[in-house]
């Protein structure tokens, strides 16, 4: 078994009810377990909610991590696969000054686009794949951001 | 039927089979006690601390094989059961705790003896509510004793607000559990089975390694007439004291830290181990890359979180032991238990090079005496519970236990103060059994309040406090690895121990000889009343053999054989 670290994408489905989050993120953090993001949101006209969460971990903390999950009593069903769609989101607050169609352009390229514009700033917003969003916030930096939000990635198993 | 939520509790309990509670009221859980005065369905017991009552319904959980039930106040009420619940998790003891919680309208407040409960319990339970609406407590009720039962057992706390046991609502015990996101899994896969049984068969030299989930599984019959039936050699971990009978040819021993040097050598040459019920801790294993190093392991557990956590399993069978184990013994006519007769002459070899055994070359008494002693006379007409030290693995070693629930032990967690009301408990749940407590004079003193709860409702547990003014089991770490610098391990300074007995109501024992250990615990056994026997042990005497933590098993400090030095 391999003991080097791997980025894992694992999607739990839970009963939506009072505190099943901290069951969740009191898991991770009492068994020493990584947590890079986290998502979570009501799967409509259900009483489950769907969390994504990016960990890291050898296979056997993977593999640990699937089960403990398993084991909470509010955990439905919990995928970990290594073929899933990954999605995120982020908003970029920019000063207005900055050459607005450049960064357009550059929102486009990344299922983006500036979607709303203040007195001094504007924001845009992209959607994309996690490692590309990274390529994005390093293409924008250029443009002097002045706040950066990222959502967090959510997934589907294909 | 409409009734008060405090009234729920109580006809919750009454449907369960509940006939024992154990338990400490205060304002946030009056409701609740007024509807306990009001009863005469089940008995109260009160013990003097939170603690104590979460210990004795685990004692009495272990000895009955029910579900042990705690109740307890909120705030410094629920603080202080929370070792106990920590201690029922580690050991997978099925409980149901009910607590107090300051009204509704004054929660997240800081209210008077607030404290989020549910938030502290959340990691050292198997599940825990707390309950906003009378409505729910039924169905609530009977989750928490379903889920603390089935599957891999363990404690469920229920935190109830003083204005929900007050609130009338629909009681309606009779619906059924609709839990959609737990279904253990019981049944064993039967291709996983039969390709056991064919490793089994294959193997040279196989071991069997048996854990407490088999007592929890109320396996132990079963197991024993498997290993009975293909002749394969077993060790035991300490929580699996009494599945076999200490008497059984195939049995070697105990195996870890200080486990028999037979089991661990056996353990470390086996060619394929038989794990049942067991979880591989750290205290078994000793270093993990070098244990069972040339074994296959075939691994049967209720829990899948269990499975390949520590050591990689070959044949990883999730199931009931008691279904998987029933299975495997229809399929136990591919086994030839000769094939293993070599296999068994070594391991009888290894315990005739170094067996388990003590010198008594002190003046004093030595500790294992008493122990072995207690076995001679009392034998299975006992039950036995310790606290945590030496002592404890002493009576791992040396008690002779003949059934599966006769022993318990806080292993996981390793509680002092665990011994004395998990006796009463046990007590409790099996009067015809004489209740023996096996502790250590600093371990007495963590629940010594217990006397008064023993003695109020005349539950006779006897504890014998194996005294050797020590921390025993530090000072002998400190000895070993830390150059004896004994650090605040010496308890030179001690209470009259039978004074403080006879202050409750109790009676004390103080004993420096054999003859004097006979008639104590004789007088004791036919007083009848709760008793310490202290008796004065070799100060200085170490648990042997030993695997230093993170040693591998093979490589123990063994006792030092007579004439050796
Ligand atoms: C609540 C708690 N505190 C501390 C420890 C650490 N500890 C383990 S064994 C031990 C010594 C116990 O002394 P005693 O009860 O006299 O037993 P002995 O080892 O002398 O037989 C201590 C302090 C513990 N296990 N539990
Ligand atoms: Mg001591």
């Amino acid at each position: 078994m391999t003991e080097e670290n791997q980025r894992r994408v694992v999607s739990v489905i839970v009963i939506n009810e009072a505190s099943v989050l901290s069951r969740i993120t009191d898991l991770f953090s009492g068994r020493g377990y990584n947590i890079t993001s986290l998502t979570v949101a009501p799967i409509p006209e259900s009483k489950y909610s769907r969390l994504t969460i990016v960990t890291a971990g050898s296979v056997r903390v993977i593999e640990q991590i699937t089960k403990q999950l398993h084991k909470l009593i509010p955990v439905l069903r919990v995928y970990e696969h290594e073929d899933m769609v990954e999605k995120e989101m982020a908003m970029i607050k920019l000063p207005i000054t900055e050459n607005l169609s450049d960064i357009n352009t550059l929102c486009e390229a990344y299922n983006g686009k500036i979607v709303n514009a203040g007195e001094s700033t504007i924001i845009a917003m992209v959607a994309d794949e996690p490692k590309r969003i990274d390529n994005f916030l390093n293409a924008i930096k250029r443009y002097n951001p002045k706040e950066i939000v990222r959502s967090g990635a959510v997934a589907l198993e294909r | 039927m409409q009734i008060s939520g405090a009234q729920m509790v109580i006809e919750a309990f009454i449907a369960e089979g509940v006939d024992t509670v154990f338990g400490y009221p205060g304002g946030a859980i009056m409701n609740v006690y007024d509807e306990i005065y009001k009863q005469d369905k089940f008995q109260h017991i009160l013990n003097r601390h939170e603690q104590a009552s979460v210990h004795a319904a685990e004692g009495y959980s272990k000895a009955s094989g029910k579900v042990g039930v705690a109740m307890i106040t909120s705030g410094p009420g629920f603080t202080n059961a929370v070792t106990g619940l920590a201690d029922a998790y580690m050991d997978s003891i099925p409980l149901v705790v009910i607590s107090g919680q300051v009204p509704m309208s004054l929660i997240g407040t800081d209210a008077f003896q607030e404290i989020d409960a549910v938030g502290i319990s959340r990691s050292c339970t198997k599940h825990n509510y707390l309950v906003t609406d009378a409505k729910d407590l039924p169905r609530v009720l009977k989750e928490a004793f379903y889920i603390a039962r089935s599957g891999r057992p363990g404690p469920v706390h229920v935190d109830i607000p003083k204005d929900v046991t007050a609130q009338i609502a629909e009681f309606d015990y009779e619906i059924e559990l609709d839990l959609e996101t737990y279904k253990p899994h019981t049944k064993g896969n039967p291709r996983q089975i039969k390709k056991a049984i064919e490793a089994i068969a294959a193997a040279k030299r196989p071991l069997f390694y048996l854990g407490g989930g088999i007592i929890n599984a109320n396996a132990a019959y079963e197991v024993r007439e498997f290993v009975q039936k293909t002749g394969i050699p077993a060790v035991e971990t300490f929580m699996a004291r009494g599945v076999l009978s200490h008497d059984d040819e195939l049995l070697i021993g105990m195996l870890g830290m200080h486990g028999s040097y037979a089991s661990n050598m056996a353990m470390s040459e086996t060619d394929l181990v038989i794990g049942l019920g067991v979880r591989f801790d750290d205290r078994v294993t000793g270093k993990l890359s070098e244990f069972a190093k040339n074994a296959d392991v075939i691994h049967v557990d209720i829990d899948p979180a269990s499975i390949s956590k520590l050591v990689n399993a070959d044949y990883p069978i999730v199931g009931d032991v008691k279904n998987v184990v029933t299975d495997m013994l229809e399929q136990v006519g591919k086994i030839d238990s000769e094939n293993y007769e070599s296999w068994r002459e070594t391991i009888i070899n290894f315990n005739e090079l170094h067996p388990l055994t003590f010198h008594e070359d002190t003046d004093r008494i030595k500790p294992q005496w008493v122990v072995k002693r207690v076995g001679e006379l009392l034998g299975d007409s006992a039950n036995i519970s310790t606290d945590v030290g030496q002592h404890q693995m002493w009576t791992g070693q040396f008690y002779p236990f003949t059934r599966p629930r006769q022993f318990i032990s806080s292993s996981g967690l390793g509680t002092m103060g665990f011994g004395f009301p998990a006796a009463i408990g046990v007590k409790a749940a099996s009067p015809e059994k004489t209740s023996i407590n096996f502790t250590g004079d600093g371990s007495i003193l963590m629940n010594v309040q217990e006397l008064m709860t023993a003695v109020e409702k005349k539950i006779p547990v006897i504890n014998i406090i194996l005294n050797n003014n020590f921390l025993g089991m530090v000072r002998q770490w400190q000895t070993l690895f830390y150059d004896k610098r004994h650090a605040e391990t010496d308890l030179s300074v001690q209470p009259d121990f039978v004074k403080l007995a006879e202050a409750f109501g109790g009676i004390g024992y103080r004993v420096k000889t054999k003859e004097e250990f006979d008639a104590a615990l004789k007088d004791a056994v036919e007083k009848n009343v709760v008793a310490f026997i202290e008796v004065i042990v070799e100060r200085m005497e170490n648990v042997m053999p030993m695997v230093p933590s993170g040693g591998s098993l093979f490589n123990m400090m063994l006792l030092e054989k007579k004439g050796d030095k």
